[in-house]
Formats: C-alpha cells, sequence, structure tokens
C-alpha cells in the first residue's frame, strides 16, 4: 500500500507542477482552486491511462480536449504540458523504462490530437457564431438603411415643399412633385436645366455666386427670397433655402435646394402696403405716401432741382355733404378724384388725398413756376364740367394754393405750410382759382397772424384803450354822444387804429374778448360821465361785430354790463355794421328787439341803400341810420357830386320817413357840414366836428357847459 | 465630417474593431484577420501588448465578485464587447444565480454575437446603444425587464470611458447614468492612461491602436478619480489595473502588479 500513497503523493506534485508549467500561458479565467481540480483530474487520467491493461492511448485525446476546452489554448500551453509530462510521468507500476516511455509517447500524442482537435472546433465555431452575427448586423444595418431610405424618398415625394437635388455644378439630377408642379415642367425637361435657369436674369448672379460659396464649404446654407419663372412664363414668388449635403468621397456630394411657395404671403404684403398707403374711398395715394414721396424728393434732390406743390382744396364740399348727405358726397369725391388722376397722373405727378375734401399734387422736378400753374389750370378746367351723382347734377370749383421753388432752402413741412397758406388766400381772394405762393403777401400774412396772436395778452396786459369822438347835432352843434373808437398801443408797431385789429380779431375769433372789454370800457366811461353831470343825456356808440350780433349770449351780456356800471340803457347805442348785416337775421333781431325793448339803442352803420340794408330794416328796431363816408365825401367839393347828394338826401328822408335819426360819418369840412344841415341830416361826426380823444378831451366839453345846458356846445360859433 | 447614423461602425470586417481586437489581446478566436493583422503589429512594437487587456479582464472578474459579494444582483455592462469566456453574467451567476445582466454595445456585429450567446437565457439581455445617449439606454423597455431601479446596480464601465473624448463630457454621461441609481450602487470602472514609466513602445503602440482601431483618450490619475464624482471608491480605492486586489483567486500570473497603462476603481453611492 506504500506504493498506492507513493503513487498518489506522486500524482500530486505532477499536478502542481502541470500547475506552474500553465500557469500565464494562456488567459484563463477559472479560479485557482477550479484549475488545481482540474489538473488533479487530469493528472489521475494520466496516470490510469499509462497502467491500463489492455493500454489504449485514447484517453489521451480527452485529456487534450479538456486542456483546451479549460480555456489553455495557446500553444505555449501545450507545449509546456508536453514537455513537462514528456520528461517523465510518474509510473505507478514500475514498469520497465523503454515500455513506459513508449506507452507514454503515445499518449501524448493522442492529447496532442485531442487538444488540436478541440482548439479546431472552437476556432471554427468562434468563426462561425462570429461570420453570422456580421451578417445579421449587415442585415440590419441594410434594413435600417433601407427604411431610412423609404422615410426619405416618402418625405421627398410628399413634401408640399419643392425640393429639388442638384449637383455641384448647378444642374438638376431630380426634383419631387411639387417642384414641378410649381415650376410646371416635367422632369426630365427639368434635368436639362441648372438651377439659376429659374431666377431671373437680375438675380441670377446673385443665385449662382451664393451657390459657388455653399460648394466651397465657405457657408452653411443660403436663404432668399426669389420670384420663380415657370414654363408658362408666370411667375412664382419662392422664399428659397439651399443646403450643400457632401458626400464621400470628399470634392463630391449634391446640393438639396427647398422652394416654399410664398406667393400669397407676397400678394398680402403687397397689398397690406398698398392699403397702407392708398386712400380708401378714392384709391388715390394717401397722406402716409404723399410724405414718404416728399421726403424722398428732398433725399434724392441735386442741387438746383426744384419741385411744387399744389393745396387742392374743394369749395362747398360741405355744402354738397349737408344737402345731399355724405354718400353722395363720398361718390362726388370719388369724382374728383377720378378727375384730378387722369389730368394729373398723366403728366407723371402724384396726386394724394389729404382728407376731407383736401388734395395734394406733388411736381417733382419742377422746371419753375409756370408748370406748376398748368397743372392747377388743368384741375380747375378738370372740375368745370358738372358731374352726374345719383341725378343729381352738381358742380364744385376747387381752391389751389401753389407753392414752387428750389428744393435746396427748405423742408417738406415748410413746403406744405406755405401751399397751405397760399391755398388759404385763394379761397379768401373768391375761390375757384390758383394762388401763387407770395414772399411778401405770405410775410404780410404772418405779420397779421402774429399781431391777432398777441391780441388776447395785449387787452389784459392793458395795450388797448378807447378813444371818443364826438357825435354832434348839426341843427344846434350840441353834442349828443360820443362814438367809440378802440385802439392798440402795440409796443413795437406803435399806435394801431381798429382797421388794423378789428377784423383781425373777427377771422381769428377773438371778436367775443375783444368786443366785451370794449363795450364795458365804453359803458364804465358813459356810466361815469353820467354820475358826474347827471343833466346831461349823453349817449356812447359802440359798434357791433357780426359774431357779437349772432351770439346769443349779447343780450345776457349787454345787461350786464349795463347792470355792473350802472349805465342807463338809453345812453347806449350799439352800431351794427357791414359785416352784421350780411348775417342771418333771426338771432339778431331777437337779441335786438330785447335789448331795445330795455331802451338800448340801435344805428346802422355804413348805411347805404343796399338790399342788405333794407331788408335788414325791416326785421331789426334801428334808430338811426349812419350815411356811409363814400356818400358824404362827395358833398365836400364845391359842386358836389350829384348822385352823392342824391343818395344822402334819400337815406335822411328815408329815415325821418320811418321816425329814425340820420348821422353823417366823415363830416370833415365846413361845407360838407353846412349841406348836410341844408338836407336835413339830424347829426355827424367827422374831423371837422370833433376828432376822436380821450375820455378827458369829452369830460373838458362837459364841463364847459353853461349851467342850464343840457348839453354842450362843440361847433365853433361861427356855424351854430 | 461625422459618419451618419445609419452606417454602424464594425461592420465592415475588413476593418479592425474594438471588441474582436480586445477578444484576439486574450487569445480568443473571435476575431478576423484584419483583427490578428493588427494585433501583430502592435506586438512588434510592444510584445507585452496583450497583458493590459488581460489584467483588465482580471479585474472585471474580480471587481463582479466583489460586488455580488455586496448583495448586488442587478448589472450593466455599458460598452460590453463580445461576451465570450469569463463574461459578467456567468462570472456574477456562479456567485450568485439571482444575478441579471445588461449588456450594452455600439457595435452591431459584438450586439448580434451577444445575442446569439445569450439565446432564451431570460437573466441577462443585450442592447444596441451608444453610452453617449444615456435617456435612450434609460428609457429603453428591455433594460427595465431586468433591473430594478429602486434596488441598487452595479454600473460598469470598463475600458470604455477611454474612448470618450472631453468634447462628449464622459463625467456628464456618468452623472446622467448615475442619477437614477438608489444609494448602495456601485460603479465599476477601468480607464487607460498615459501616467507611469511610459516607453516610447508603449507610446508608438497606443498611436497604432488610435490610427488603426479608434481615437483613444488617455487620462490622468486625478480625472480618472474624478470620473467617480458621487461615488466613494471602495478599497484600495484607485490602483495600477493590475494591483486592484491582486490577492484575489483569479490571478493571472503573467501580468506583473507593477503593469501600468490602465487605472481600475470600484465606487459605491452613498
Amino acid at each position: 500500500m506504500a506504493a498506492g500513497r507513493l503513487a498518489v503523493a506522486r500524482r500530486i506534485t505532477l499536478a502542481r507542477a502541470w500547475l506552474d508549467a500553465l500557469r500565464g500561458t494562456s488567459h484563463v479565467v477559472m479560479s485557482s482552486a477550479d484549475l488545481r481540480a482540474l489538473l488533479h483530474l487530469l493528472t489521475d487520467r494520466l496516470a490510469e491511462a499509462l497502467a491500463a491493461e489492455p493500454f489504449s492511448p485514447a484517453p489521451g485525446y480527452e485529456i487534450g480536449r479538456l486542456l483546451a476546452d479549460a480555456g489553455f489554448t495557446e500553444p505555449e500551453s501545450l507545449a509546456r504540458t508536453v514537455g513537462l509530462l514528456g520528461a517523465g510521468t510518474p509510473d505507478p507500476t514500475d514498469r520497465p523504462e523503454p515500455e513506459a516511455r513508449a506507452r507514454l509517447a503515445e499518449l501524448l500524442g493522442e492529447l496532442a490530437a485531442g487538444h488540436t482537435a478541440a482548439l479546431r472546433d472552437r476556432i471554427l465555431t468562434a468563426q462561425e457564431a462570429l461570420i453570422r452575427a456580421a451578417l445579421i448586423a449587415r442585415n440590419r444595418a441594410e434594413s435600417l438603411l433601407h427604411a431610412t431610405e423609404t422615410r426619405f424618398r416618402t418625405v421627398f415625394a410628399g413634401s408640399a415643399v419643392g425640393i429639388g437635388i442638384s449637383d455641384l455644378t448647378g444642374s438638376i439630377l431630380d426634383a419631387n412633385q411639387a417642384l414641378l408642379d410649381m415650376l410646371r415642367h416635367p422632369l426630365e425637361e427639368l434635368r436639362q436645366h441648372s438651377i439659376a435657369d429659374f431666377v431671373h436674369p437680375d438675380d441670377a448672379a446673385e443665385v449662382s455666386a451664393a451657390y459657388a460659396a455653399l460648394v466651397r464649404g465657405e457657408r452653411d446654407h443660403f436663404q432668399t427670397d426669389k420670384p420663380l419663372y415657370r414654363g408658362d412664363g408666370t411667375v412664382l414668388w419662392t422664399h428659397v433655402t439651399m443646403s450643400l449635403i457632401p458626400e464621400e468621397p470628399a470634392g463630391t456630394g449634391c446640393v438639396v435646394t427647398m422652394f416654399e411657395d410664398v406667393t400669397d404671403r407676397h400678394l398680402l404684403e403687397t397689398r397690406l402696403r398698398y392699403l397702407a398707403t392708398h386712400d380708401p374711398l378714392t384709391q388715390l395715394p394717401n397722406r402716409a405716401l404723399l410724405h414718404e414721396n416728399l421726403n424722398q424728393v428732398f433725399a434724392d434732390a441735386r442741387p438746383g432741382d426744384r419741385l411744387g406743390i399744389c393745396f387742392v382744396d374743394l369749395d362747398g364740399f360741405k355744402v354738397v355733404n349737408d344737402c345731399f348727405g355724405h354718400a353722395v358726397g363720398d361718390r362726388l369725391l370719388v369724382e374728383v378724384a377720378g378727375r384730378l388722376d387722369k389730368s394729373v397722373s398723366t403728366m407723371g405727378h402724384l396726386v394724394a388725398r389729404m382728407g376731407g375734401d383736401e388734395f395734394v399734387i406733388l411736381v417733382a422736378d419742377s422746371t419753375g413756376p409756370d408748370q406748376v400753374i398748368e397743372v392747377a389750370e388743368r384741375v380747375l378746367d378738370a372740375l368745370l364740367l358738372p358731374m352726374w351723382i345719383d341725378d343729381h347734377e352738381l358742380t364744385v370749383s376747387a381752391s389751389i394754393g401753389i407753392v414752387e421753388r428750389r428744393v435746396a432752402g427748405t423742408d417738406p413741412a415748410d413746403m406744405l405750410r406755405a401751399a397751405d397758406a397760399t391755398l388759404y388766400r385763394a379761397k379768401s381772394d373768391g375761390k375757384g382759382r390758383w394762388a401763387l405762393f407770395d414772399p411778401l403777401r405770405n410775410a404780410y400774412e404772418m405779420a397779421r397772424y402774429t399781431l391777432s396772436a398777441m391780441m388776447p395778452s395785449a387787452l389784459a396786459g392793458g395795450e388797448f384803450f378807447v378813444d371818443y369822438q364826438p357825435v354832434v347835432r348839426l341843427t344846434d352843434g350840441v353834442l349828443a354822444g360820443v362814438d367809440a373808437r378802440p385802439r392798440w398801443r402795440h409796443p413795437r408797431q406803435g399806435l394801431l387804429g381798429p382797421d388794423r385789429f378789428v377784423s383781425l380779431a373777427e377771422e381769428t375769433g377773438q371778436t367775443a374778448t375783444f368786443s366785451r372789454w370794449l363795450l364795458l370800457t365804453a359803458c364804465e366811461q358813459a356810466a361815469r360821465w353820467q354820475q358826474s353831470y347827471p343833466g346831461m343825456s349823453l349817449f356812447v356808440s359802440v359798434g357791433l361785430s357780426a359774431s357779437q350780433s349772432e351770439d346769443p349770449r349779447l343780450v345776457e351780456d349787454v345787461l350786464r354790463i349795463l347792470d355792473s356800471t350802472g349805465l342807463d340803457p338809453r345812453r347806449l347805442q350799439l352800431e351794427l355794421n357791414r359785416s352784421a348785416a350780411r348775417a342771418n337775421v333771426e338771432e339778431p333781431s331777437a337779441a335786438v328787439r330785447a335789448l331795445s325793448a330795455r331802451g338800448v339803442r340801435f344805428a346802422m352803420a355804413d348805411f347805404s341803400l343796399s338790399h342788405a340794408n333794407l331788408a335788414l330794416m325791416r326785421s331789426l328796431p334801428v334808430h338811426t341810420l349812419k350815411i356811409a363816408e363814400a356818400f358824404v365825401q362827395g358833398l365836400c367839393p364845391l359842386e358836389p357830386d350829384p348822385s352823392d347828394l342824391q343818395i344822402v338826401t334819400a337815406i335822411v328822408s328815408l329815415a325821418h320817413g320811418l321816425g329814425l335819426t340820420a348821422t353823417a360819418d366823415g363830416v370833415e369840412t365846413a361845407t360838407q357840414a353846412a349841406r348836410l344841415v341844408d338836407i336835413g341830416c339830424d347829426a355827424g361826426q367827422g374831423s371837422f366836428l370833433g376828432r376822436p380823444g380821450p375820455p378827458e378831451q369829452v369830460g373838458r366839453l362837459l364841463a364847459m357847459a353853461a349851467p342850464g345846458d343840457s348839453q354842450p356846445s362843440v361847433l365853433p360859433p361861427a356855424l351854430a | 465630417m461625422e459618419r451618419p447614423d445609419w452606417v454602424p461602425r464594425g461592420i465592415d470586417v475588413d476593418q479592425p474593431s474594438i471588441a474582436r481586437v480586445y477578444d484576439c489581446y486574450l487569445g480568443g478566436f473571435h476575431n478576423f484577420a484584419a483583427d490578428r493583422a493588427l494585433v501583430a503589429e502592435i506586438r512588434k512594437v510592444l510584445p507585452a501588448a496583450p497583458l493590459f487587456a488581460r489584467a483588465n479582464r482580471t479585474f472585471l472578474t474580480s471587481a463582479v465578485r466583489y460586488c455580488v459579494q455586496a448583495g448586488i444582483t442587478q448589472f450593466v455592462d455599458l460598452g460590453s464587447g463580445i461576451p465570450t469566456v469569463g463574461n459578467v453574467h456567468e462570472v456574477a451567476r456562479k456567485a450568485d444565480p439571482r444575478a441579471r445582466v445588461v449588456y450594452v454595445d455600439s457595435d452591431p456585429v459584438a450586439v448580434a454575437h451577444s445575442e446569439a450567446i445569450l439565446g432564451e437565457d431570460e437573466q441577462a439581455t443585450v442592447i444596441h446603444a451608444d453610452l453617449r445617449e444615456p435617456k435612450r439606454i434609460q428609457e429603453d423597455p428591455a433594460v427595465h425587464r431586468l433591473i430594478d431601479f429602486d434596488r441598487p446596480v452595479a454600473l460598469l464601465m470598463v475600458a470604455v470611458l477611454h474612448f470618450i473624448p472631453d468634447s462628449d463630457d464622459p463625467a456628464g454621461i456618468i452623472g446622467e447614468f448615475a442619477a437614477p441609481l438608489v444609494p448602495g450602487s456601485y460603479l465599476i470602472i477601468s480607464h487607460g492612461t498615459d501616467d507611469g514609466p511610459v516607453s516610447a513602445q508603449f507610446t508608438n503602440a497606443t498611436n497604432m491602436y488610435r490610427q488603426g482601431v479608434a481615437a483613444v483618450t488617455m487620462r490622468p490619475r486625478d480625472e480618472v478619480a474624478a470620473l467617480f464624482g458621487d461615488f466613494e471608491l471602495v478599497p484600495p480605492g484607485l490602483t495600477w489595473v493590475a494591483q486592484w486586489r491582486p490577492a484575489s483567486e483569479a490571478e493571472d500570473v503573467a501580468v506583473p502588479e507593477t503593469l501600468f497603462g490602465a487605472y481600475a476603481g470600484v465606487g459605491r453611492k452613498r
């Protein structure tokens, strides 16, 4: 049995030696314990095989396989194994050497064979598995590619956006249906063209340059909006995006161009711009477009360039609207716009509707005022023919303000202001005409405007004062009353008479303030006289403007002033002047009657037997007629003007016939006075009878009156 | 220019692939002529080249065994390559039959191969994904079938992070993978490095690999350590790959302990 134990001990030693030999020869992942177990097993098998009767080398094959299967696949592992075992495997049976060695050799041969066989099987299995895996992977990739391509194809074919694929030179390779529809070309025909063939020649250079830059890699992609020209000649607006798709090998690739139809958007933008710059009613350019053009003219102007502007304003348009309604008014404007357009636009000038019934014509690069005047004349001519609107035959005229000057030295706002001012002049000159900007007139008007602007503060500041002119009873030269005459001591312009500011006040709407001041001042003064000289029955005469006489608060104002001043109403005379006479008779007559009932007297100034005067007399209860200066003038020379004489006589008898008094204005000479006395005129005023002067002057006259006289005498004793 | 997505790597069998070259280093047969030719060329310059792969493989086995001992039964192997002898699910299941493994690789041949090997295995699966897309992997139903993220997981990134350049933000990727993991999860990393007494041959061999197989980004120790992020390194910490628990059973004597070229470590999520 010792032999048995020895054999075991020898086997353990061998197994350990084998393990040591194998260590590191192959990369094996078995744990040391497992490795030791394996090698013990193999060693035992080897020993058994060596000792077996009958002997067979077959087990060696199995040992070799097991070794390979354990992972000892490196050649080194086999080499070490064979080397170690071949050096002398202990034979438990102590057989004779040659036989033992022969058996070992055969076993090792089988071991090597088994190892190799196992290795071959492992390699083949591994390779087969790997190749299969590679094939599977490849198939999957191809499917994926196919799916991707299918996806791409679907997108390409079905896209509503036009897609074109071209090579690096621009030749079209492929186009999707959307693009074919857009361009209205079949694909084959398209393939013979390049992308640049479908843009406008003007755009072709830009597109080609961008394409080239794209191909060179200088930019990623290129976007633009371009019109595309179809096979049938029509145009399509497109938003174009080009991208480069590089491919391998380097230097190959293609360009993908996408065309998005933005015609609708383009049309919409165009339409919006049109709407923003044109008047919806007349379709003429609107004020915005005019300003744009005007500014452009100034921006583009070269030295020496000139331009002209006509401000055209329809006369009496308000009447049309009021009488026939706004629908008719609108159609009238459309008709007018049409005529303006026809007559002026053909000359290449811009006609714009500024608003309401106002139009502006811009004559750029004008050659002189004559050219622009001709334009204005054409406009006036065009409006001569009546217009038929809704069975109404309407005629309108226009007033036109023309400004024509060099571009240098002015600006758009200045031009428009000047044109406006000139238009105003055309209107006030009588309408239905053109007026050319006159720098002097303009300066004059500017001055008047400045003056009127200063009136309010002047009134408040006491620059205004009242002079009083005696009104004398011609029969006995007694002072009957005074005529209140306002004056303005202007700080710069000196003393200004009513002719300088009364109508100005009327025009600029400041009459109310002014008139109230005048009335108040005159009444206050008269009241003072009344108080100081109670025996005197002196009246004060104050002129009434048209707007005052129409003011419904006139009665209220006058009564308030009479109350506050304490003036006896019978001492106030209100004079209705020419403009009041022209006004609507309703309001004034009611006011006049009301005040008259309180005792206020009324005179009609500047009386001239005109239709208006006479008509007014029928409705207004006046007390006095003041004969116009013009006629009194005619009484002055040695041989009086016969007609003037007649007229004055007529007025006096008319007055007396109606129970009124007659007063003559402008009595400057003794002759006039004498003749007036002869005619029977009751009273007069004028430089012969007394110049307007401060209240103190009147006061002196009153003071000089002999006690007991009701009124002082003013005439030189010679005439009395 | 970037290779378009629908032409996957590795399919061209005339080009060496990462997985097949690694298999070749380990003495396997799952490789083609191109792979073997490259390995031969590299071995001319650096005869010991296979040792780096072998040391790495040994570390993998040790690390997996360590995690199983720590109670981990769920493993995700990112960049698993060809699952040949000593793969993660065999090693793990030997220690704990309940172990479940998800292999992830971007090489379609390796994935197809893994599928064939795993066959009907219900406790292991492979998915084809790029680890640079953590979301895709995390949302893959195949992953959720095997992995319960409410319990600890061992995440393996063995010999794979040096294929991720800085521009792809490897730390960020790790962070994304780590976020859904519960405390007690593990992160296993081995990473190539130029640190240590590298020879000119080592550098040449590395460059040959770069040119022939794939770009490699070697990282120094501190950068590799930083990749562990919130994972606390277990002893022996971050070491040369051959030195990580050399006393374990799976020792490969051919590999010297002093072998540099790669760091290895296992981190535990706090």
